[in-house]
């Protein structure tokens, strides 16, 4: 397979921070994975994801999105990828509708084929007759499902998803999963980040286990739990590589 | 790169129009706003008002300079003079008191003995002029009565502007000086005998205000003139409210975050608000306009003359509404919080109205003043819509004022992508 995220050596340290975030992170994703990042909080996901979404800045280090530098590839690199944050990054007092046109309009999608985008993500996503209803009145559950569509109106080739299923109802998170693993079946590769590891288990592809901004392990789940002594699934893996104790910080 | 500005400036128009009460806010409340002060304010422009200023006036003196006062205090349209409270003259005492608790707002106090001392001091004086002329070394020399300087009491009540109080203090100044002129001249004429011909006691200087004239009519300036563009100008810059609470809102719900991960810049973004927001200004604008045109006369003002002066007002209208908007994004862009933003983009602007000249003009404002409202974008707006409105400007007169407005909106915008910049790099 074709790696399609290469990271080499990336560190970040906030200002002010006693410590970095990322340090000296290096690792490969490959095309059409379905890639989990887990950690416990604090561990340094948020930042990694942030960094490959240009969102932030590396303090050092580098990364490639498509054999793409993002440093001298930026806007070229945001036309491929789709971010998919924790919160619900939409206009309240905006319809469903209005919330994906616009979104989807700075992709550069527009006329009838963003229409059909639109219309056709709500349905599949059980939306469709919500479309012309204001996003505030919506559920969390519904608003998680119209968040994930304003990011994947593009199809885009890498999907980055901060928890996206935080905070919503088991029926939500099945049908936000099965849509994102049809996703992946069409070519999107799945960057995903997540505290249900039960969900990560049976979902991702590929894991990396990530504590103190550093890379701890990485490999399929079933590798990851076969390699860990007295492991017999995902959280006492976790527990085994990241300990036990709170991650409590401000 | 315009199909994306344009679908931006859509979405800030939902966004606003969901938001019924705050576009009703943005478009009521200026009207209000130049509704009540033009009514306020149109008071000290008309000549003959309905609110007389009632005063205290202690009579001391019973004589004709008294009279006199009373007659020409009575005369103006300013005042009503009171001289007697349950049918009792009023006390010095008494008046200094009800001036004081802010009952009335001046007492003036005539000493006694003025109308006798002043004509006293005024016979020494033309006798020793006259006799200069006509005594000899041999006459004997009569030693004149000492006569002290009189004093004529003001009392203000301590809340009272001190314009008003320069105005009046101006005002009794001149009235007394007439007084003695007029008697110096009587009695020259009462010394000299029925010989001399009766002296002319009409000002020999007066004044004559010559007003501007465009196409030979001429330019009078009414309250509508003035007030107008000062609180139109002060309502376009109340965009820096809404404009920066919008920006900060952007930021919170994280859709900014997301918009930062699209294929589309900052200043697109920021373009798209501008473009939204500037309509708004214009159609603000606009309304004002019309209701100082058309609403006005309905309600007893003097309406608004902007005969052939529309399109130059609306440039310098278009302008200030680019500076107030480069101003609400650089706020918009540095504050974290709404509570952050919408007061400090309300005192920012009341500020920027005070030291601009809208309240309190700027030629009476102290030197260091004087150069710190230079520096107003709200003063260089005002400026502009006087030049146009009272002044008789072209397009060139107003071009550097709309110059430094269009500049302030590049540095403003300019500062605020750079600081998001900066932000970036934590």
């Amino acid at each position: 397979m074709q790696p399609i995220i290469q990271i080499t050596q990336l560190s970040k340290k906030y200002k002010d921070a006693d410590s970095f975030s990322l340090n000296d992170f290096t690792l490969t994703i490959n095309d059409g994975e379905i890639f989990g990042l887990l950690g416990p909080n604090g561990a340094g996901k948020t930042t990694l994801i942030s960094l490959l979404c240009g969102l932030i800045k590396p303090t050092s280090g580098s990364f490639t999105i498509n054999n793409l530098r993002y440093a001298d590839n930026a806007s070229q690199i945001k036309k491929i990828i789709g971010v998919v944050p924790q919160e619900y990054a939409l206009y309240p007092t905006l319809t469903a509708k209005e919330n994906l046109l616009y979104f989807g309009s700075m992709y550069g999608l527009k006329g009838t084929i963003l229409k059909q985008k639109v219309t056709e993500s709500l349905e599949l996503l059980g939306l469709l007759k919500f479309a012309d209803k204001r996003v505030e009145t919506f559920s969390g559950g519904m608003k998680r499902r119209v968040n994930l569509i304003a990011g994947i109106l593009h199809n885009p080739k890498v999907l980055f998803l901060d928890e996206p299923t935080v905070g919503v109802d088991v029926q939500s998170k099945n049908v936000i999963i099965d849509y994102l693993k049809k996703l992946n079946q069409n070519g999107t590769s799945i960057i995903y980040t997540s505290h249900h590891l039960t969900e990560a288990q049976d979902f991702c592809t590929n894991i990396a286990i990530i504590d103190r901004g550093k890379l701890f392990a990485q490999g399929t789940p079933q590798k990851l739990i076969e390699t860990t002594p007295k492991a017999n699934n995902l959280e006492d893996v976790f527990i085994s590589l990241t300990g036990k104790e709170l991650r409590d910080d401000v | 790169m315009m199909y994306k500005l344009a679908m931006s400036v859509y979405k800030e128009f939902l966004l606003l129009k969901r938001d019924l009460g705050g576009v009703i806010i943005l478009f009521v409340m200026p009207l209000v706003l130049i509704i009540a002060v033009t009514l306020i304010q149109d008071a000290t422009f008309k000549k003959v008002t309905d609110a007389k200023i009632p005063i205290l006036l202690v009579n001391n003196d019973n004589g004709k300079v008294a009279q006199s006062v009373y007659d020409n205090l009575q005369k103006s349209d300013a005042f009503s003079v009171v001289t007697k409270i349950d049918d009792q003259s009023i006390t010095e005492k008494q008046a200094n008191e009800l001036v004081l608790k802010g009952k009335y707002q001046l007492a003036i106090v005539i000493p006694a003995n003025l109308s006798n001392d002043l004509q006293t001091k005024i016979d020494q004086n033309v006798n020793k002029i006259i006799n200069s002329f006509t005594e000899t070394d041999a006459v004997k020399k009569e030693i004149p009565k000492i006569i002290s300087q009189k004093e004529v009491k003001l009392y203000f009540d301590p809340a009272v502007q001190m314009s008003f109080k320069n105005a009046v203090m101006s005002s009794v100044d001149k009235m007394i000086s007439q007084i003695e002129t007029q008697s110096i001249y009587a009695t020259f004429q009462d010394q000299m005998g029925e010989s001399v011909a009766s002296f002319e006691q009409k000002s020999f200087i007066t004044f004559k205000e010559i007003i501007p004239r465009k196409d030979n009519i001429e330019i009078i300036p009414n309250s509508a003139q003035h007030n107008v563009p000062a609180w139109t100008l002060f309502a376009i810059f109340f965009i820096v409210i809404p404009l920066s609470i919008n920006i900060v809102k952007e930021k919170n719900q994280g859709t900014f975050v997301r918009l930062r991960t699209n294929p589309v810049s900052y200043t697109t973004v920021l373009a798209g608000k501008t473009i939204m927001y500037l309509i708004i200004c214009m159609l603000q604008f606009y309304m004002m306009i019309a209701v100082a045109v058309f609403i006005f006369p309905k309600i007893g003002l003097p309406s608004l003359n902007i005969d052939g002066n529309l399109f130059l007002m609306s440039i310098v209208a278009l302008f200030s509404g680019f500076a107030a908007i480069g101003f609400g994004i650089l706020i918009g862009t540095i504050a974290k919080t709404q509570e952050q933003s919408a007061p400090f983009g309300a005192t920012a602007t009341i500020v920027l109205a005070a030291i601009g000249g809208v309240w309190v003009p700027v030629f009476v404002m102290s030197k260091t003043m004087q150069i710190i409202a230079k520096l107003s974008p709200m003063n260089w707006g005002l400026n502009g819509f006087y030049d146009v409105l009272l002044r008789n400007a072209t397009f060139i007169d107003i071009l550097p004022k709309i110059s430094l407005l269009a500049a302030f909106f590049i540095i403003t915008t300019t500062i605020a992508i750079l600081y998001d910049k900066k932000k970036r790099t934590v």
